[in-house]
């Protein structure tokens, strides 16, 4: 019974030095609130961007600055009405996080028709990059190729060469699970089979058990969020794991490990994009995110929204207006993104933003110095060799 | 059964044809006012779920029958009209020594072609599922038709032309005839009244037909019909699937004007959902269903900040309709100035 | 085809446990509307109910698994018996259908308040340490909890058939059911029966909440589903007999373990295509009588 739930979460006024009134921007969080993905998005990704603009500081003077959120519920039509209304009638300038690839492949779409921008950070299907990339998108945090390129050359390199696929059945599922697939065919592996689950899914027993029957040595768990704990919980409690199968997250963020606990998680290898733990700078947004967000610390997500507003709001007053889409991403293309998490780095003309993304491996329960103390770090994949080569991946903006 | 059908509907037969002429003038003015007010897109979403009110409430009001499951033509209708505009791919299995693919069509269709067959669409699914529902009364109806509807929902899940979780995305509105621009909003809301106005009258015509009267009898006294010699099982079959058709000409409208089609409507909330519009805006009266489709979608729309609370809001109209005001708003009204709505 | 067997034996274990919780849904529902004449659209979400009680019974009073069993249950039945005293009671006079919509406004409210507190992510629920664990069976691996919950469903199962069938309060039930003005005669407060039977009923889809907490994760939209596939049960089985519900419900949960090892794309729709079989070829469902 939820057509359309523009939860206005928080209408955050965020005006810097004196509010003369003129310059506008409006910028619309959309993404699961209150589901699967709510805690590695959710509200926390409205307060990173609420943060991003206050870390601007002086450079917003003059401009009145608006972040307000609202729940897709994971559904593409209920996120198409929500993007459709705030733009027509509320007057957003740019849609930014939007987990869950079948949304964002929606909002995708209408942010182009509109030409307003659509900054990604939840989402991960690499073909917001590819053959759906628009010029008003740009895709910040990671995607569905970088995950499969990470963690499935880590894994088969390390022996596990036969996979089954335990597949979230959307757009995001399937984008990983070919993604993924590639990889592991590239390497030698092979790939014996693939089963599909609902989304969201709560039982996963009888999938489990066709990936038991495969006898593949890796199963790819291509879900996200309480899918994948589900998932690697359930394994436990069949004895998959103690046969001698081993799971593979292709997808893990902090949150789904702190829900896990590092009792049932440890020794998971996974990819990610942004760790709180690594550096001065990220830590001390960890600190001020956490105690905004009742404790739980920011995923790379959350560090994806707070770059990627930064670099958006930075452009829009560079360019003195937002009313044209296009023209702020193709600025926003044009110039070097520099901020506290991400660093430096730059935006590919399909959209794909470029930085180093991470191999990690979760602790063990005695190497870990309390809650939120997850990650070592196994390798660093450099920016060059994380995101798919600009020519492979058939975006129509790249002219040949 | 028989007796129990007596009791789902309080019709307020009274009065003339007068009362209902006025309010259709004053519903048509209304609608062809409003879109300088109201954010365009927003009435016709509701006008789509009007109509969709309008065909459930043939059956729940005229016949005697609860439908729990007609997402599955509405919602249906919405794939298809979706698909055959977007797509246009018709392929159909047939045997010839081992199964093969018949591809009839492989082009994107004109918005008129993609909505008639999707109406058809509605209907042949709306036949099938009426003679399975029809062979039990009462209760058993409305769990069986839920449950057929389910069913769909799950070959909408898995079918590969409906996009699983994804949908069908972006619907391009295209040219209507070849003439008119649909993607002008205010062409396409001429088109979407005018839709909703030509279901509108026909349900109104059925209503008041010879065949009208005889599924009146039929909700009044189901045994009194048989035994006045009419298969009443034929009359139930034709209505459903009629009902049916109506909804799939709801359903196949609305990817034009939300340019998409998805889970949502064939999900059983939102069968749920068209049976509270009915039921708010009076079972059995003509205009109800149009006022409570539009109470709902308003209230989404513009309760939608409050989360969850739209949920729980609709859960308690539907129980203080059932326990105080089974009437319906406009059954009430009708009831208050002893004229027919 | 190339059996596996260890993957066939696993896919009929995890039908007989769907199976476990069709049968006390479809039991459940059985009863009361044998006695009520409504069908409890409602009865998911007071499944739901029992879970989520569960859950806070172990957080706020530190009653364990084995409490909330007994609790749970009698908390979630006092619900049920506060609606019909404040709404059902004013129904049974009218159409049938009219019980389904109340029902099914108040499974919406009560779901609504739910996922508005608590999301629609789970909160998680753990095993009891007794019943933590793995048995290798040799051909697959059996986890102790979900043993249990067959066997105890079947035991709660047929406890109520028994009480139903062959006590003295039952041949009441079942004489009410027929003619309640001559067993009034009789000096038997028929409403308060009725009103306790609407408890037991929604006590009976706590219970199975309370079991399905540990599997599924305790969750507002747990009961939204799979009422429905209920319902396609109870219209195979009919709801002449407390039996056919039983048996229905375990049965149909093997079917579809079945179908999830030889054609696991129709697993989410066979029940539903077998409840179609049933309609064309016996109307009144597999064990009901002729209405």
């Amino acid at each position: 019974m939820k057509l359309l739930r523009t939860a206005i979460l928080s209408a955050a006024m965020v005006t810097a030095g004196a509010a003369y009134g003129q310059q506008a921007i409006k910028i619309g969080v959309m993404n699961d609130m209150a589901g699967t993905y709510a805690d590695l998005a959710g509200p926390g990704s409205v307060i990173a961007a609420r943060m991003a603009i206050e870390d601007l500081g002086d450079l917003t003077k003059g401009w009145k600055i608006e972040v307000v959120g609202a729940d897709h519920q994971n559904k593409p039509d209920i996120g198409s009405n929500v993007v459709r209304q705030w733009i027509d009638v509320d007057k957003v300038d740019v849609i930014v996080d939007v987990p869950t690839s079948s949304v964002a492949l929606a909002v995708n779409e209408i942010v182009k028709e509109k030409n307003k921008a659509f900054l990604v950070s939840g989402a991960a299907a690499s073909d917001l990059t590819g053959p759906r990339c628009s010029p008003n998108t740009v895709h910040w945090t990671y995607d569905t190729w970088a995950l499969a390129n990470g963690t499935g050359n880590a894994i088969v390199k390390t022996g596990g060469d036969s996979w089954f696929f335990l597949t979230a059945d959307y757009a995001f599922g399937h984008a990983l699970e070919r993604d993924t697939m590639a990889v592991v065919n590239k390497n030698g592996g092979k790939v014996v089979g693939s089963v599909r689950h609902p989304f969201p899914g709560q039982d996963f027993s009888s999938f489990l058990l066709q990936a038991q029957a495969s006898k593949a040595k890796i199963i790819g768990l291509a879900n996200a969020g309480a899918d994948t704990t589900n998932a690697i919980k359930q394994a436990a409690e069949f004895g998959i794991t103690q046969k001698g199968q081993n799971l593979a997250g292709l997808l893990v963020f902090l949150t789904d490990i702190h829900g896990l606990g590092l009792k049932t998680a440890q020794g998971l290898i996974f990819t990610e994009a942004w760790y709180w733990d690594m550096n001065d700078a990220n830590r001390a947004f960890a600190k001020r995110f956490a105690a905004a967000n009742r404790g739980v610390h920011p995923s790379m997500v959350h560090a994806g929204v707070y770059s990627s507003v930064q670099h958006y709001v930075k452009s829009v007053i560079a360019l003195k207006s937002a009313a044209d889409g296009k023209a702020v991403v193709e600025h926003m293309k044009k110039n070097k993104t520099k901020d506290a998490l991400f660093g430096e780095g730059e935006i590919r003309v399909d959209g794909r933003k470029i930085h180093p993304m991470y191999l990690f491996e979760v602790k063990k329960p005695e190497e870990s110095k309390g809650p939120w103390d997850y990650y070592k770090l196994r390798a660093t994949i450099p920016a060059n060799e994380a995101f798919r080569p600009l020519a492979e991946g058939k975006c129509p903006l790249v002219s040949g | 059964m028989a007796q129990a059908a007596q009791q789902i509907t309080a019709p307020a037969e009274a009065s003339s044809h007068k009362s209902e002429v006025i309010a259709f003038a004053i519903m048509v003015l209304v609608l062809a006012v409003l879109p300088y007010f109201v954010y365009p897109p927003f009435l016709m979403k509701a006008l789509c779920f009007a109509l969709f009110a309008c065909a459930f409430n043939l059956l729940i009001g005229y016949v005697g029958l609860l439908s729990f499951g007609h997402a599955l033509y509405f919602g249906w209708a919405s794939y298809f009209a979706a698909h055959l505009a977007k797509v246009g791919k018709i392929s159909i299995p047939y045997w010839a020594g081992s199964w093969q693919w018949l591809t009839i069509t492989n082009s994107p269709m004109v918005p008129e072609l993609a909505i008639f067959l999707a109406v058809i669409g509605a209907a042949v699914l709306g036949f099938i599922a009426g003679s399975i529902a029809i062979r039990r009364q009462g209760i058993y109806f409305a769990m069986i038709t839920l449950a057929l509807a389910q069913m769909m929902y799950f070959f909408a899940l898995q079918a590969p032309f409906t996009g699983g979780e994804d949908g069908i995305q972006p619907v391009p509105r295209g040219y209507l005839f070849g003439l008119f621009n649909l993607a002008n909003e205010r062409i396409m809301y001429v088109f979407v009244l005018v839709v909703f106005l030509l279901g509108f009258l026909l349900i109104y015509r059925v209503i008041h037909s010879p065949f009208g009267e005889v599924l009146k009898a039929i909700r009044e006294n189901e045994q009194r019909a048989i035994s006045l010699g009419y298969k009443t099982d034929r009359y139930k079959l034709v209505a459903f699937t009629l009902s049916a058709a109506i909804a799939g000409l709801a359903g196949a409208i609305k990817p034009f004007v939300v340019q998409n089609a998805s889970l949502t409507d064939v999900h059983w909330s939102m069968s749920g959902e068209v049976v509270l519009m009915t039921l708010l805006g009076g079972l059995g009266t003509i205009f109800g269903p149009v006022l409570g489709a539009f109470t709902i979608i308003a209230m989404q729309n513009y309760l939608a900040g409050f989360g969850q609370w739209v949920t729980i809001i609709q859960g308690g109209i539907f129980v203080l309709c059932v326990l105080l005001f089974r009437r319906g708003i406009i059954g009430e009204i009708a009831n208050l100035l002893r004229i027919r709505l | 085809m190339d059996i596996n067997l260890p993957a066939l034996f696993g896919q009929l274990l995890i039908g007989l446990i769907n199976g476990s919780f069709y049968a006390l849904l479809s039991l459940g529902l059985a009863v009361i509307f044998g006695m009520l004449n409504i069908i409890n659209f409602a009865h998911g979400a007071q499944y739901m109910m029992g879970a989520f009680v569960a859950y806070f019974l172990l957080q706020f009073a530190g009653l364990n698994y084995w409490w909330a069993l007994i609790v749970a249950p009698v908390i979630v039945g006092g619900f049920g018996i506060l609606i019909e005293r404040a709404f059902l009671q004013w129904l049974y006079k009218l159409d049938h259908l009219y019980g389904l919509l109340l029902t099914f406004g108040l499974a919406l409210v009560i779901q609504g308040l739910f996922r508005h507190q608590y999301g629609s992510s789970g909160l998680p629920y753990q095993i009891p340490p007794q019943l933590t664990g793995v048995r290798d069976l040799g051909f697959t691996f059996l986890p102790n909890y979900r043993a249990w919950v067959v066997v105890f469903s079947l035991v709660v199962c047929l406890g109520t058939w028994f009480i139903i069938e062959k006590t003295r309060l039952g041949a009441y039930l079942r004489a009410a059911t027929e003619n309640p003005t001559l067993v009034r005669a009789f000096g038997i407060n028929v409403p308060r029966m009725i009103t306790l039977t609407y408890g037991f009923g929604v006590a009976l889809a706590a219970l199975a909440g309370v079991m399905a907490a540990p599997i599924y994760a305790v969750n507002p939209t747990m009961g939204a589903d799979i009422i429905i596939v209920v319902f396609a049960v109870v219209v195979i089985g009919g709801m002449g007999s407390i039996m056919g519900a039983i048996v229905t419900g375990f049965g149909l949960g093997v079917v579809e373990g079945l179908t999830k090892y030889f054609f696991p794309e129709a697993s989410n729709t066979v029940i539903f295509v077998i409840m179609v079989i049933v309609l064309v070829t016996r109307p009144a469902g597999l064990f009901g009588r002729a209405a």
